[in-house]
This record gives structure tokens, C-alpha cells and sequence, in this order.
């Protein structure tokens, strides 16, 4: 069975370059813009593992990344974060929002890819 | 898609980043002070860093870098954004959008100003006078967050917990690293010693995937010690019992082990050490003895793994959810399990509040839903509807001339037909509409650089940036606009000192307004400068022989004598707006777009542009006339009134001329079907009805038709597109009854009859 990636960015560019990276690899992908519609989507997706940007509007990764957190059926999902920098705050409190890893922006396809593989099974 | 297409996908968000940071950054410098729209700039600078990064363009991500680190000093409160701060920003502003055009369309972009600009960047983002601004930045958030912890676990073992499960714990680098990576034994084995804490699971990681990433560095052994496993029903679900002994024969050194770890270092107890040679694997160090349990790894391949102390805890963990918090209580004593609960209570409490977040934001998703279409289909769809109309008026037509009781259902039907054909295209006219926010925006900062450069200060303001008119409107209006504004500013506002002088704010208002008026849109354009200088003006139009030097002249049209061709006041042609672009080229095009421009100016206060300009190009609303047996379209916008003249108001001048005398004064008359050949000799104007249009310079003309067939609102078909362009007439259309009428260019015909001959190429009396 294909793995399933929410990825939730609210750039358009970074959403397609995700698609074409993850579709290339063989993962199922769906795409939110921020991290209201990320966690609107989620119910329905049933991802295995999500990807999530930091700053976008609405509510950005941190609150994002609690919202999932605090849904029963997703409290031990993997959960990457894209950070454009080795940011230390950001991947802090990335962290503390409950984050599993990160991914440092400008990803390199197999960075994301090895990172994603590294936390599913 | 290939990189290519995202590539243009990245130019377009750009696009629309700068916009959204200009926009914000002048919201700022109105004195708004709204996290959300510092966040919203901050974002649109860091969305074109990040996809900037990913094309490795690299002087578009180190200037985004510097001005991101500038805007985030403003977001966290260190940099008060007053009007300095915002004038750097807005410059920075500017130079990301030229090196933004530079990375797509080539060329290169002032150096000396990107790089002096970064430099104010760095002085603002470092010149802050609070401590540890720039440093430290990782400890900040830390105490922040376990603050809310406090109240709901007892407190002073709380925050203990807290810091534990957060920050880097109890390893050293110092006292193996350098030793391990010193010694290039041809395959050192390490002891591996690895506890996480709850918070590990809380994370989504897999204590299992880290050892199976382990386990494919080399050849590897597990002790799985469940020494910590109490009893089942004291067993807390959320918790981690299970501690790994991990021996790894590897080559691939320590710190290929720990990058294992990267994920998940803050959330364990992780011990690397490399064994000396001969040293017994697996050391039981002086601890009670341990209980150690082979691990499995092959749980893993499995396709519904139940790794053994690790899903176990999961499924779990739904279960135990209601009892977390007691639970957490009565483990009190340890530790790791306290650090759930105060990470639980810090939970809990944020909920309401996100929860609120959400529900507004929610909201605003609602309401700013939109697709991305290709402006070609939106054309097309246009161009079927135009089509549509046509034809359907066409149906109705020759059903009224079959059906002359009217009262069959035919009709019925078919004004039904009318009615929605009307709506589709109202509706698809719709779609091109866009609010001439951009253009605005763009504007924006035409007016700053030209306040640096003519070393005046500007105040821009725009009203009704929301109005909204059709894209191609839009996209044409730009550049006279652009034109208008330097002109407004280079000529109309006075310099700073003769300002305070003349006792008036040093800084100039230039205020850029749009609204919608009677099926137009009208765009003004006003300044607070020194108005239009008459007597200059007019001296300038003898000199150029525009005008007689007797000439008696209303302060109306002296003011519009500037919209003559090769007409500039500017004593001297400044750098500006002296290109040779004169407001004649701004009213010409502001004509093609069907507009119509007008200036009144008070000395000392100020002048005023006015121009008024269709929604859309693709119709228009005409007056239907007879010309010579001929119908043509007179642009409704065009006409001032109609009226039937009297033989007492109808006056000859000179061999040909004649002149209408309408409430007191005199208007030329013009014959429309002698000036574009439709007949040889004047027609008899009372015979006919006068249209009186509004001209170039503000003056009047009364066009002689022969009768007015009607009202009504035809569809735009280009003569040039398929025909040639014909001198006198502006486009084309078709009429209910199938047939062509050409729609009359009022200008053309205005300018035709003061003697400047229409080149007639064709016969125009064959068409139709």
C-alpha cells in the first residue's frame, strides 16, 4: 500500500515542488494550505505521516501541529516540519508543540524523502 | 509538472508576496499596528526566501534573509516599525521586487542599493538597545511555554520536568567524541545505552524505527530492559518503561549514530561510547542487575507490527486518555511521567483558545476561496457570450418579424432567453473584473522613488483600491497612470521649504481615488501642490502656436492646453517626467481604453485629473443611428446630449462651416456622413438630429445624424482583428439582425472636422 503524506504549506511553490517530489517517490500525497485547512482535511486523509511549513497564515505550524496532537486519532502521527533555516527556536518549539523532526528548507529530495522513511515504518 | 512550470508558479506567488508586503508595510506606516498584518509581511518575504532557495537564487535569498531577520525583530517586538524603520523596509521592498524580476526575466539589479539596503537592514535588526536580542534566541521560547504549565501540576516539580523533556540532556561530547573520531579502527563496536522518556512517544516517534535505523549502520545486538515495567494496573499507558542496551559494530562512527538520534535526542537519555578494543559488549555497570531481554527487530517487517513495549503504549494510549491526569498525579515520583502530565495541563489549557483561533479563521477561509484560471478560457468564455447575445437577439428579431400577434410561447421563451443571456454575461463580465488594488499599489512606489530623487516629500493615499474594473482596464492603466503621478509630484507639488513658505504641510498629499459611477469606473488623481500655472500655460501654447495670442480662452480650457500633443510646462525637462511622454500620450491612452481624462486645478491648491473609464472593452453601450442609410454605434459615454435643430440656431461660418447655437453659444456642427464619405454634400441639418459629444480640450461639437434608431448594449468586434483599421470608426459590431454596424470614433471624427482629412483607405459604403 502507497504511504499517505498531508503536506500543509501555504506556498504554491513549495506545495508543488512537495507533490512532485513525493509523487516521484511513490507516496500518495495531499496537500493543505495552512494549518486550519490541514487539520479540516485530516479526518478524511488518514495520512501516515504529515509535512508541515512553520509560518503561514491563519494558524500557523506550531498551532497546527497541537490541533493534531490533541486529536485523539493522530496524537502519535509523525509529524515533520519545514524550517527554512537550522532555526534552533523555531525546531524548539516546534518540538514542544509535539514536532517529530524536521526538514531543513530548501529541501533536497532525498533529504525529505530519508527524513519521512525515517519516521514511518 | 517539471521544475520548470513550478518555477513560474514560484514568479507568480512572488508576485503576489510583494504585493501583500507592500501593502502591509504601508498599512504599518498608517500606524497600524496589528500582529497579523507584521506576520503577514514577514511571511510574504519568508515564502519568496523559501522557494527562492529551492532555485538556488541565491541574491534573492541572501537580501530576503536579511530583510526576514529585520521584519522578525519587528514581529517579536524589538524594533518599534516608526516611519524610519518602514522607509528602509518599503526600499527593501522595492529592490526584492527588482532582484525578483531580475532572477526571471534576467538583467541585473542596482548592486550599490541592494547592498547599501542591507546594510540599513543590519543596522536596524542589530541597533536595538534591547540585550541578547541577536543571541540566545533558543532559551526564550522555553520558559514561555512552561509557564502555563505551573498551575495545574504541583509546582515546583513541574517546571523540573518541563526543562527536562525539552532541553538536551546528560551527554557529553567531550568525553568520547574526540576520541572516537581519532581512532580509525577498521569497525569499532559501541555500547549504545538509549531511555527514552514519554515524551518521545508523545512526538510520533518510534523508539522501534529509531533502532531499525540503527540496525542498518551495521551488525547490531539488543537488550531490551524492562526493569521499569510495574505491574499491570499500575502500569500508566502514556508512559515508557522500556530502556535499550544497543551494541553496533560499525565503521560508519559516532556521529552517524547520533544523527540517528537527531529526532529524538531531547526526548531520551542517549549514551554513545566507543568500546576498547577487547572490552566485553554490553557492560552491566554497577547498577542493579539488569533484566535484559533479546529485541526482535524483525517485529518490524510485519505488516500490522506490534512492536513489543512500544505499540503496546499506543494502543494504549487512547484508553488511558480520561485517566491521564489522575494517573499522572499518583506517578508522581517519577519524573518523566510528570513531564507528560505538565505537557498534558499546558494542552489543555491552550485548547479554548486555538479552538476560538479556528473558528475565525475558519471564517475568513470562507470568504477568500478563489480558483486559479487561465485568462485564455476566460476569454473565450467572454467571446461565446458575446456570441451568444448576438445571436439570441438575432432568434428575437426574426420571431417578432414571423410572430406579429405577439402571444405565442415562443416569445415567451424567448424573453426569458433575453433576460438570462443579459445574466451570463453580466456574470462572466464578472469574472475579468479585479480590483485595481496592484495598480495602485505599484504606484506606491513610483511616488517614492520620485519624492527621493526630487528630494520632495510625498504622502500617497488611495481610496477604493477594492473598486473593480476589467483586467485588460487594468493592466493599460498602469503606465499612464504612472505617468500622471510623476508629473503630479515633479511638477505639481512644490519643494519642501516653498511649502512651509506658502504655510502648507512640507509634505505633499498626492491622493490616488477610485470608484464606480454610473457603469464607469472613475479614477482622480489629486495633489495639494501649486496647481496648474495658467499664464505659463498659455504663453507656452502661443509660442508653440497652439493658440492664437488673442485668443480668449476659459481657465477650463487653458488647463486642458497640457493634453496637447509636445506640451510640457517644465521649464526645465526634468529626468522624470520629461521622457518625452507628454500628458498628450496619457490622454491618448487613456481614449484607446474608451476613457476620457479631465483636469481642473485651483491655484495654490492643488490640481485635480479625472478620468473616466468603461468596466469592461468587450461592450459597450451605444446609441444606434442612421447615417446615409447607413447604422452606425455612437459611444453612449461620448454623448452629451441629442438634440433636433431648428433652422433659427443653425448658422453658416465660412464656405462650409456651420455652427448650432445651443442655449447661447456656438458649437460647431459636424456632418458624420460627409466626413467619412458617406455622401458628397452637407445634409440638411434639420432634417436630422444633433448628438452633442464632448471632444479633446473640453470643447463641444454637435454631430449631424440623420434619425436615432435606438439604445442598446452591443457587443465589441475588433476591425483591426479582422478587417484593417479604418480611420473614423473604432470597432465594429453585429446587430440583431444579423447585420454589421460600425462603431463611430468620436475623437477621430471630432479631430476629422477641424481639418484634419480621415485617410479614408476603403470604401466604407461596402460594408454593411
Amino acid at each position: 500500500m502507497k504511504k499517505k503524506v498531508l503536506t500543509v504549506d501555504d506556498s504554491r511553490t513549495i506545495r508543488n515542488m512537495l507533490l512532485v517530489t513525493l509523487n516521484n517517490a511513490g507516496f500518495e500525497t495531499i496537500q493543505a494550505e495552512d494549518g486550519i485547512e490541514g487539520l479540516e482535511v485530516l479526518e478524511d486523509c488518514n495520512p501516515d505521516v504529515i509535512v508541515t511549513d512553520i509560518n503561514m497564515p491563519r494558524l500557523d505550524g506550531f498551532g497546527f501541529i497541537e490541533g493534531v496532537r490533541r486529536n485523539e486519532k493522530y496524537r502519535a502521527i509523525p509529524i515533520l516540519v519545514l524550517t527554512t533555516e537550522s532555526d534552533a527556536e523555531k525546531k524548539n518549539r516546534a518540538r514542544q508543540a509535539g514536532a517529530t523532526g524536521w526538514i531543513v528548507k530548501p529541501f533536497d529530495p532525498t533529504k525529505l524523502i530519508d527524513a519521512i522513511e525515517r519516521v514511518t515504518a | 509538472m517539471d521544475m520548470n512550470e513550478i518555477k513560474e508558479i514560484f514568479f507568480q506567488e512572488c508576485e503576489e508576496q510583494l504585493a501583500e508586503l507592500e501593502s502591509g508595510l504601508l498599512r504599518l506606516n498608517d500606524g497600524d499596528r496589528d500582529p497579523e498584518t507584521v506576520n503577514a509581511v514577514f511571511r510574504a518575504v519568508h515564502s519568496i526566501k523559501g522557494g527562492a532557495g529551492a532555485f538556488g537564487l541565491d541574491d534573492l535569498v541572501s537580501f530576503a534573509h536579511v530583510f526576514e531577520t529585520t521584519l522578525d525583530c519587528v514581529r517579536s517586538n524589538k524594533l518599534e516599525p516608526t516611519q524610519e524603520v518602514l522607509k528602509v523596509m518599503l526600499k527593501s521592498a522595492d529592490v526584492l521586487a527588482d532582484l525578483t524580476n531580475c532572477a526571471r526575466d534576467g538583467g541585473s539589479v542596482d548592486e550599490a542599493r541592494s547592498k547599501q539596503l542591507i546594510r540599513e537592514l543590519e543596522a536596524l535588526a542589530h541597533g536595538t538597545p534591547l540585550p541578547g536580542a541577536s543571541e540566545a534566541p533558543a532559551a526564550k521560547p522555553a520558559p514561555a511555554k512552561a509557564a502555563p504549565a505551573k498551575p495545574a501540576a504541583p509546582a515546583p516539580v513541574a517546571a523540573a520536568p518541563n526543562d527536562q523533556g525539552f532541553v538536551p540532556v546528560a551527554f557529553s561530547f567531550d568525553d568520547f567524541g574526540d576520541e572516537a573520531e581519532a581512532e580509525p579502527a577498521p569497525m569499532p563496536t559501541f555500547e549504545i545505552s538509549f531511555k527514552p522518556n514519554a515524551d518521545l512517544y508523545r512526538k510520533g516517534n518510534e523508539a522501534t524505527l529509531l533502532l531499525r535505523d540503527l540496525s542498518r549502520l551495521g551488525e547490531m545486538s539488543i537488550l531490551c530492559d524492562m526493569d521499569s515495567l510495574p505491574p499491570l494496573e499500575a502500569m500508566n499507558p502514556e508512559d515508557a518503561y522500556f530502556f535499550w542496551k544497543i551494541s553496533l559494530r560499525t565503521d560508519k562512527g559516532e556521529d552517524a549514530i547520533r544523527s540517528v538520534f537527531e529526532f529524538a535526542e531531547w526526548d531520551c537519555e542517549l549514551e554513545v561510547a566507543e568500546l576498547a578494543e577487547g572490552e566485553q559488549s554490553v557492560a552491566v555497570d554497577g547498577e542493579a542487575p539488569m533484566q535484559a531481554v533479546p529485541f526482535d527487530l524483525s517485529i518490524l517487517d510485519d505488516e500490522q507490527e506490534h512492536p513489543l513495549g512500544v505499540v503496546e503504549e499506543e494502543e494504549q494510549i487512547a484508553a488511558g486518555e480520561r485517566e491521564a491526569a489522575a494517573n499522572a498525579l499518583e506517578t508522581a515520583s517519577n519524573v518523566l511521567n510528570l513531564a507528560s502530565a505538565a505537557a498534558k495541563a499546558a494542552e489543555a489549557k491552550q485548547a479554548p483558545a486555538s479552538a476560538a483561533n479556528a473558528a475565525s479563521a475558519q471564517q475568513a477561509a470562507a470568504a477568500g476561496q478563489t480558483i486559479r484560471v487561465d485568462l485564455d478560457r476566460v476569454d473565450r468564455l467572454i467571446n461565446l457570450v458575446g456570441e451568444l447575445v448576438i445571436n439570441q437577439a438575432m432568434l428575437s428579431q426574426s420571431v417578432i418579424e414571423n410572430d406579429t400577434n405577439g402571444t405565442s410561447s415562443i416569445n415567451m421563451g424567448l424573453e426569458e432567453l433575453q433576460q438570462l443571456t443579459r445574466e451570463i454575461q453580466d456574470s462572466v463580465m464578472a469574472i475579468r473584473a479585479q480590483p485595481v488594488k496592484p495598480v495602485f499599489q505599484r504606484m506606491a512606489r513610483t511616488v517614492r522613488e520620485i519624492a527621493d530623487i526630487t528630494g520632495k516629500s510625498v504622502r500617497l493615499i488611495t481610496e477604493g483600491e477594492n473598486t473593480e474594473v476589467d483586467k485588460t482596464v487594468i493592466d493599460k492603466l498602469a503606465e499612464p497612470l504612472t505617468h500622471m503621478i510623476r508629473n503630479a509630484v515633479d511638477h505639481g507639488l512644490e519643494m519642501p521649504e516653498k511649502r512651509v513658505a506658502l504655510g502648507k504641510n512640507p509634505e505633499g498629499t498626492v491622493r490616488l481615488t477610485a470608484k464606480h459611477r454610473s457603469g464607469r469606473i472613475i479614477i482622480e488623481l489629486a495633489d495639494d501642490g501649486a496647481g496648474i500655472n495658467r499664464e505659463r500655460v498659455r504663453q507656452k501654447a502661443i509660442d508653440n502656436d497652439l493658440i492664437a495670442a488673442d485668443a480668449n480662452l476659459s481657465d477650463e480650457e487653458i488647463d486642458n492646453l497640457i493634453f496637447h500633443a509636445g506640451f510640457s510646462t517644465a521649464e526645465k525637462v526634468s529626468d522624470l517626467s520629461g521622457r518625452g511622454v507628454g500628458m498628450d500620450v496619457v490622454k491618448r491612452s487613456i481614449q484607446a481604453l474608451g476613457g476620457r481624462i479631465n483636469i481642473s486645478s485651483k491655484p495654490g491648491q492643488g490640481s485635480v485629473f479625472t478620468m473616466s473609464l468603461p468596466l469592461t472593452l468587450a461592450v459597450l453601450d451605444g446609441m444606434v443611428v442612421t447615417v446615409a442609410s447607413q447604422t452606425l454605434v455612437v459611444p453612449l459615454t461620448a454623448i452629451v446630449e441629442t438634440l433636433q435643430p431648428d433652422a433659427a440656431s443653425i448658422h453658416s461660418f465660412g464656405a462650409t462651416q456651420r455652427l448650432i447655437s445651443i442655449r447661447n453659444s456656438f458649437c460647431p456642427l459636424v456632418d458624420v456622413g460627409r466626413i467619412l464619405n458617406f455622401r458628397a454634400t452637407q445634409a440638411n441639418p434639420v432634417e436630422g438630429v444633433a448628438l452633442l459629444v464632448e471632444s479633446e480640450g473640453g470643447g463641444q461639437r454637435a454631430l449631424m445624424v440623420d434619425a436615432i434608431q435606438g439604445q442598446r448594449q452591443v457587443v465589441i468586434k475588433s476591425l483591426e482583428a479582422n478587417y484593417t483599421h479604418v480611420p473614423g470608426i473604432a470597432a465594429a459590431t453585429i446587430l440583431g439582425d444579423g447585420r454589421v454596424a460600425l462603431i463611430l470614433d468620436v475623437d477621430a471624427v471630432v479631430a476629422a472636422s477641424r481639418g484634419q482629412p480621415l485617410k479614408l483607405e476603403s470604401a466604407l459604403a461596402a460594408v454593411g
